[in-house]
């Protein structure tokens, strides 16, 4: 079976960190802005699980597990946090949300 | 017997801290048993002492108390210590003798103030200076006096203070003779640096040894130690405040401004007369410092329409004279003429007081007229003075002492023909304007009521000064008038390091009875001018004062020539100007502008904190691309 | 372990005092002023052992001295040590913290507890400077006195307290960063020429270094303590931090807090940098020439009585900043004696006028004038400190400022000429201040009630000190003097080069 090459997995990875970033920076809904958080969580484990295979060792697949795990807490506890704000600020645009701006 | 010597100064002392915190208690005859007794016993003590050094004086004619070391630090180890000499005697006894009349004068003068144990507070403090200024033992402890006396000065020229004139002419006093006395106080330093001791006999020794005649270390010494007595003793350049210091209660004036403190510059200049024996330089500063203050005080007088004003002018210019003394080295004279002075002086201004008492304080002489009839024994005292101040031959004490300044001006080696010039213009005019002030307040017609008449406590004090006036001067007569010199013989031992002194040319009698005849003629032609001007054609002195030059000649010269609105361009208005605009101090700009780039700068931070989470996220990730590409790149 | 004893107590009683404070006020009072009594007690008791006949041995510096481990790994100890100078100093704040307690007793009313809590953590911090012998110690004291201060600034001040509590804080912590970096420096340079870190005071005493190094570290605490002083440029904190705070902190402040920055630059800045001190000498001389006589000028220019006060404490600090800098035994004994009757004279000022706002209910003496009629006694001692201020003879300050100037005469004659107007100066602020407020006419018709017993008990204390310090001031000279003896042979090329010149 001929392994993907690492260039490949990274690059997928890094590709879908950027795809994460710009979805942050560029959506207002803050539903879509916790999705593209999520995204970009997920490149970083596949970029731990490419490393991993690189050098065959299980380290990176460990990591990921943990990454699935603090992204299912993170989800949760975002999840919350929207539906405080949707329930004070009846909206879900996150920059309504700047109360604390200096 | 001799170590009585420090109940002296201790006395007042005490009299004053029983005033100061029971003098509210005791009742106005209480404040002046106190006031007045504890001076009174002062000046039986220094009479006892007196009478002691003339008929078993101690060895070396003088005497030394100490009482605690002051402080000590490295080798300079000022003693709480009282010297008694013949220089100091002589003051002490004057201070005390006449401090203790004028004190019972005021008992009268002052016996309706709602403030009187206030005043006798302050007039029994001043005692006690003056009495430390002058045994003290060394000049850090005469500086201790010498700061107290003005103190006093000030508290009792501001004794009315409700008056804001009276604050600012106390104010004026204060803060001139502080001038004075900081060159003074850095002629202590030197001294301090040089010598290594401020105890005066020490000092005198080490400057004899260790510097040469003409040194500048002795001029500048000599200098500084003058600045402060000029400052005290009111002479040029620092003369304005005493007219001014008329202010004040007119025993005040009598005590303080005229017997005794103002004389505190000469008694220092005579105290460290070896210092000035070392630097001629100075001793010609101090005598032409006396020869100018005299004519221009001298000229000043005959402008004032102020009783004490005139006086105080003509006090300015007395102690002229004992300057001019102590600049030709005529030591004992300068001291004999501060005796005298100190009686007649001090009559004339308690004689004015009794004339302003009954006028109901009534000061221009314009405004009295008469007072001859009415009060006839105040006037025969005030002639009495004013003869004495005039110089009349013979006998009065002021002409024996003024002519003993006179003919040594001339002929001693540090004399001058100038100065003895300035001496004799000085009689002319001393006597001018002495006789004005006579004729114009007690003769003519009255024009003021007189309302009440004073009382013995008032008079008694009058009489005796009056008695001193004239046979004040008798113990010192001139080479050719039986050449009697008690005074300068009792003297001597004070001044024995003065060499010139004992070896005193002697110019023969043709010499001394020219001076005389001649300062004699000018004295006499000042009456005589006075009279025909003040009495007997006083239109005269209208139809001058017609012309527009003229009154503002009496202008100027009534302001006392122009130097109070001098130091108040020079000096005055430029510090209050300074502090006006600058009440914000200046410094603290520079912080608020500090203080400012803070603040605006945390507006331009504050800008970037928008509270939009996706603006911060874009930080954040620029941040990382950032620091990521300088890892990368390098 | 006394010296320890002597910080706990106004410690502990302070937090006593805090807790008492909300329920009962007068028993705070009384707790403060019993702990510092007792403090007071201990610290005579302790002290005049040592000053009664004490000869002075090389090889014994330090009365009490005190030594625990604290941060063993970086060499930070609690070493406390006791010698003449910081013994008056200890007695000066011991008897300027019963009198501040004492001049407050009718003045704060509101929440009193936290008052005398932050007042005794004030006096213990200050206690703690003046014991501490060792820097990261020190610096500890030096920023604990400093936050109680501010609360007592910005609480109990007077209209505008915020912004003083606000800039008091920043001036002094700014100094004090200053000095922790310099701090820092010393005991860095002193691991890289010995090898072993420490922050210990006698063992950090004569580090070698270059010339350059010594002259920036000496800079940084030389800032830092002449902030504290203040110096001419440093100074603008103090007049407002004066004038805002309440009495009792004004009279700390004038009277010992101050202190502490001569105290820094005599027990720190110049044994720890005895070449860079000297070739900063006239630099220093100059700073404190020109603040005798622009704060002079200030003084005259206020019309707040508290300001004036405040701005004639900057122009005596010119003469301690004079007097320290000339490094000769008359110059050094009359600095501290300007530090101990400086503290009195002004104390007491502050303490009358807080006693008169609390009258009168203003500092301005355009409003005042003619209060002599109606307060004789309020008067007198008016009188006597302003007498005290402007140097007359007879009272302490006039030896303090007589010595300063006979030394500093010694080494630098033209400053010492300018200094020495700085005393006419002088005289036209105190007459200023008189004539402001008890001469002239009482044209706003004040009858106002004269001084009470308690006040009339503090201002004896006040001015039974100055008189004796002015005729008998040999057992403050003696008790410095080995210390002064030392600091001046640590100096000594500068006074011979000076003489032979």
């Amino acid at each position: 079976m001929t392994s993907v090459p690492m260039d490949h997995g990274l690059l997928l990875a890094g590709l879908l960190f950027a795809v994460g970033l710009a979805g942050v920076l560029v959506r207002r809904n803050i539903l879509y802005v916790l999705m593209s958080l999520e995204i970009m969580m997920n490149s970083a484990a596949l970029a731990f699980v490419v490393a991993g295979a690189r050098w065959s060792q299980p380290d990176g697949q460990i990591v990921f597990i943990f990454i699935v795990t603090v992204a299912a807490a993170e989800v949760a506890v975002g999840l919350a946090l929207v539906y405080q704000m949707f329930k004070r600020m009846k909206t879900l645009d996150a920059d309504a949300a700047s109360l604390m701006r200096g | 017997m001799l170590d009585l010597l420090w109940l002296i100064p201790a006395l007042p002392l005490a009299g004053f801290l029983v005033l100061l915190f029971a003098g509210e208690k005791l009742g106005k005859s209480g404040v002046a048993w106190v006031g007045a007794g504890s001076v009174g016993i002062s000046a039986l003590i220094a009479g006892l002492l007196k009478w002691t050094f003339l008929t078993s004086p101690p060895e070396g004619h003088h005497f030394t108390q100490a009482l605690w070391t002051w402080l000590d630090v490295g080798a300079f180890k000022p003693e709480i210590a009282l010297y008694l000499d013949p220089l100091s005697l002589v003051m002490t006894l004057v201070v005390t003798g006449v401090g203790f009349l004028i004190h019972l004068y005021s008992v009268g003068y002052m016996h309706d103030d709602e403030d009187y144990s206030r005043f006798f507070a302050c007039m029994n403090l001043f005692v006690f200076a003056m009495l430390i200024l002058v045994l003290a033992d060394n000049l850090l402890l005469l500086y201790v006096g010498w700061e107290g006396v003005g103190l006093c000065s000030y508290l009792l020229i501001g004794f009315w203070y409700k008056d804001p004139a009276n604050c600012k002419a106390a104010q004026k006093a204060f803060i001139v003779t502080r001038v004075g006395d900081t060159a003074m106080a850095l002629g202590f330093f030197l001294l301090v640096t040089q010598l290594g001791t401020l105890q005066v006999q020490d000092l005198l020794e080490r400057a004899a040894t260790r510097w040469e005649p003409g040194s500048g270390m002795a001029l500048a010494t000599a200098l500084l130690l003058l600045g402060g007595a000029v400052g005290k003793s009111g002479q040029l350049p620092l003369q304005t405040w005493l007219p001014d210091a008329m202010a004040g209660p007119t025993p005040v004036s009598a005590l303080i401004h005229a017997a005794t403190m103002v004389t505190a510059g000469v008694y220092l200049i005579a105290r460290t007369y070896v210092i000035y024996t070392l630097a001629p330089a100075a001793m010609a500063a101090v005598a032409v410092v006396g020869a100018l203050t005299l004519l221009i005080a001298g000229l000043a007088a005959f402008a004032q329409s102020d009783i004490k004003r005139v006086l105080a002018y003509s006090t300015i210019s007395q102690i002229g004279y004992m300057f001019l003394a102590l600049g030709v080295g005529a030591w004992s004279a300068a001291m004999f003429h501060f005796m005298t002075h100190a009686f007649f002086k001090a009559l004339l201004f308690l004689a004015a007081g009794s004339v302003i008492y009954a006028l109901h304080h009534e000061q221009n002489i314009f405004k009295m007229g008469g007072i001859r009839k009415q009060l006839p024994l105040t006037y025969r005292t005030f002639l009495i003075g004013a003869s004495s101040l005039a110089a009349i031959p013979f006998i009065t004490s002021g002409f024996y002492s003024k002519d003993a300044i006179l003919y040594q001006a001339f002929t001693s080696e540090h004399g001058h023909f100038l100065l003895w010039l300035a001496g004799a213009l000085g009689a002319l005019m001393t006597s001018a304007y002495t006789f004005r002030m006579v004729f114009i307040a007690f003769f003519g017609e009255p024009k003021t009521h007189v309302h009440h008449k004073p009382g013995w406590v008032m008079n008694f004090p009058l009489l005796a000064l009056a008695f001193l006036s004239t046979v004040g001067g008798f113990i010192e007569l001139p080479h050719f008038m039986g050449h009697a010199q008690f005074f300068a013989d009792f003297m001597a031992p004070s001044f024995a390091h003065a060499a010139g002194h004992a070896a005193e040319a002697h110019h023969g009698a043709g010499l001394e009875i020219g001076l005389m005849v001649v300062a004699m003629a000018l004295g006499l032609g000042g009456i005589a001018a006075a009279y025909v001007l003040f009495l007997a054609k006083p239109e005269i002195i209208e139809e001058k004062m017609k012309s527009e030059g003229n009154r503002k000649l009496h202008a100027f010269l009534f302001s006392g020539l122009g130097f109070d609105k001098l130091y108040d361009t020079l000096f005055v208005n430029p510090y209050c100007w300074i502090a006006r605009v600058n009440k914000r101090d200046i410094v603290d700009l520079g912080y608020s502008f500090l203080a400012a780039v803070g603040m605006l700068v945390h507006f331009l931070l504050g800008l970037t904190v928008t509270g939009r989470v996706r603006w911060y996220a874009a930080g954040i990730a620029a941040g990382c691309l950032i620091l990521m590409s300088v890892m990368v790149f390098t | 372990m006394i010296l320890v004893w002597l910080i706990l107590i106004p410690l502990v009683g302070g937090v006593v005092a805090g807790f008492v404070g909300s329920r009962n006020v007068s028993a705070c009072r009384w707790i403060s002023l019993v702990a510092l009594a007792l403090d007071a007690a201990l610290a005579i008791g302790m002290i005049s052992q040592h000053l009664g006949g004490f000869q002075y041995e090389s090889s014994k510096v330090w009365f009490e001295e005190f030594r625990a481990s604290w941060i063993p790994v970086l060499g930070i100890s609690v070493h406390l040590g006791l010698d003449g100078l910081s013994s008056l100093m200890v007695l000066l704040t011991l008897f300027l913290g019963i009198i501040g307690v004492g001049a407050s007793w009718s003045e704060i009313q509101e929440r009193a507890g936290f008052f005398h809590f932050n007042f005794l953590w004030i006096i213990a911090g200050v206690l703690g400077v003046f014991l501490a012998l060792d820097l990261f110690l020190f610096f500890f004291f030096w920023e604990i006195m400093l936050v109680p201060m501010y609360f007592l600034i910005g609480i109990w001040g007077h209209e505008n307290r915020q912004y003083a509590a606000v800039k008091f804080f920043i001036f002094t912590q700014a100094s004090g960063l200053l000095m922790l970096l310099s701090i820092l420096a010393l005991v860095f340079v002193h691991r890289a020429g010995t090898g072993t870190l420490t922050f210990d005071y006698s063992e950090l005493l004569g580090t070698q270094m270059l010339p350059a190094v010594a002259t920036w570290i000496m800079l940084g605490f030389f800032i830092a303590f002449t902030v504290k002083l203040p110096a001419f440029p440093f100074h603008p904190w103090l007049p407002d931090a004066h004038t805002e705070a309440p009495t009792a902190g004004s009279i700390v402040l004038a009277g010992i807090l101050l202190k502490t920055g001569a105290y820094g630059l005599l027990r720190f800045t110049v044994p720890l940098f005895p070449e860079a001190a000297r070739s900063f000498a006239p630099v220093a001389m100059t700073l404190g020439v020109i603040g005798i006589i622009y704060a002079a000028l200030m003084a005259f220019s206020q019309s707040d009585l508290k300001r004036l006060v405040a701005y004639t404490s900057v122009s005596h600090m010119g003469f301690v900043l004079l007097g320290i800098y000339s490094f000769n035994e008359f110059a050094l004994q009359g600095v501290v004696m300007q530090m101990i009757c400086h503290g009195l004279s002004a104390g007491a000022q502050f303490m009358l006028v807080g006693a008169l706002y609390e009258r009168i209910h203003t500092r301005d003496m355009g409003k005042m004038g003619g209060l002599w009629t109606t307060a004789p006694a309020f008067g007198v001692a008016g009188m006597f400190f302003a007498m005290a201020s402007l140097g007359l003879p007879g009272l302490g300050n006039f030896i303090a400022e007589f010595l300063i100037l006979v030394g500093s005469f010694q080494a630098s004659v033209p400053a010492t000429t300018i200094a020495a107007l700085g005393l006419v100066g002088a005289t036209v602020y105190s007459l200023w201040f008189m004539r402001g407020a008890f001469f002239g006419p009482n044209e706003r018709g004040w009858t106002i009630v004269d001084l009470n017993a308690r006040e009339l008990v503090l201002i004896a204390a006040f001015v039974i000190g100055l008189v004796w310090l002015g005729v008998y001031p040999q057992p403050v000279l003696n008790a410095v003097a080995p210390v002064v003896q030392s600091l001046e042979k640590m100096t000594q090329p500068v006074t011979a080069a000076l003489l032979r010149s």
